[in-house]
């Protein structure tokens, strides 16, 4: 088969994409995306078979969710919930994604717990654990590192987390 | 998020971020990371599509388990619309003379109700 051809990159730069969108909306300055050099990386510190994994979403329950807020004015706050109350789908309408192409009617398309339980089933992993997270998406970077970041940290300690997996609608 | 799972790796937690926004992720700089090129909304398969979802998914547990330095990525190999339909990449987020007046509209009505939330004490600084 022939190799195709294109004069662009096939996949989507969102950084792009926001930056003329948001100009269009009249905002004078662009977002600012987080850049690093440095990447920390750990290792499994034991088979994944015997790992007690844990998700991470930014989707929130409804009820939680303030729907008068501005988006971004860090009206929600990181929480920890039972994967079984998460079963019957969470709130994401207020986040940024194609709601023209897609739903999210089905869970496991951004938080596949069943799909996990599967795998546990199997022997692949350890287990889920009992409890996800959430976590906002919010344009600071501040709150996300100093108040987020550390309270999904301070979740994954209290479960014994061997492993996370982040899921960003 | 991705800033997240930097913050648990420094704390000697692996971790994957699974996702279909891959220069977002990838700049911001993370260990592991799965990409599927799908419109945003469905990062780890399509609805109704188990097979999918937990081929995916189990593509970031090989990862938690093979990846051995950080800024792995592995971009999985579905497609969204096998028929070709790319029309999802150019329609989200358009930007043209159809919609240039709409945009800068909307984006004047936002900021006025921003002014009004901070005027109210609403927001947080």
């Amino acid at each position: 088969m022939a190799a195709d051809r294109r004069t662009h990159r096939s996949h989507v730069s969102y950084i792009d994409k926001s930056r003329n969108y948001y100009g269009a909306h009249g905002y004078p300055q662009a977002y600012q995306w987080a850049y690093n050099h440095d990447v920390p990386f750990a290792s499994l510190q034991k088979p994944l078979n015997e790992c007690r994994i844990g998700l991470v979403t930014t989707s929130f329950f409804e009820r939680t969710v303030d729907k008068k807020a501005v988006a971004g004015a860090g009206s929600k706050e990181p929480y920890a919930a039972l994967c079984d109350d998460a079963l019957g789908g969470l709130y994401n309408k207020d986040l940024f994604w194609d709601k023209d192409n897609t739903h999210t009617e089905d869970l496991d398309t951004y938080l596949p717990i069943n799909r996990l339980r599967e795998f546990a089933d199997q022997g692949r992993i350890g287990s889920l654990a009992e409890r996800f997270y959430g976590v906002p998406t919010d344009y600071s970077h501040r709150r996300t590192s100093r108040r987020d970041a550390p309270q999904i940290l301070e979740f994954a300690q209290e479960d014994e987390l061997d492993a996370v997996i982040l899921v960003p609608l | 998020m991705s800033l997240v799972a930097r913050h648990l790796e420094e704390a000697g937690l692996p971790t994957v971020v699974m996702g279909s926004a891959r220069d977002i992720v990838e700049e911001c700089g993370v260990s592991r990371f799965v990409y599927t090129d799908f419109p945003l909304g469905n990062p780890t398969g399509k609805p109704g599509d188990t097979e999918m979802q937990s081929a995916i998914t189990g593509t970031a547990l090989d990862l938690l388990e093979r990846a051995w330095e950080p800024r792995t990525t592995v971009q999985t190999p579905f497609v969204w619309d096998p028929a070709a339909n790319n029309d999802w990449r150019e329609h989200f987020m358009k930007v043209d003379d159809s919609n240039r007046d709409a945009l800068a509209a909307a984006g004047e009505q936002r900021r006025v109700a921003q002014a009004s939330v901070k005027a109210e004490g609403r927001g947080r600084g």
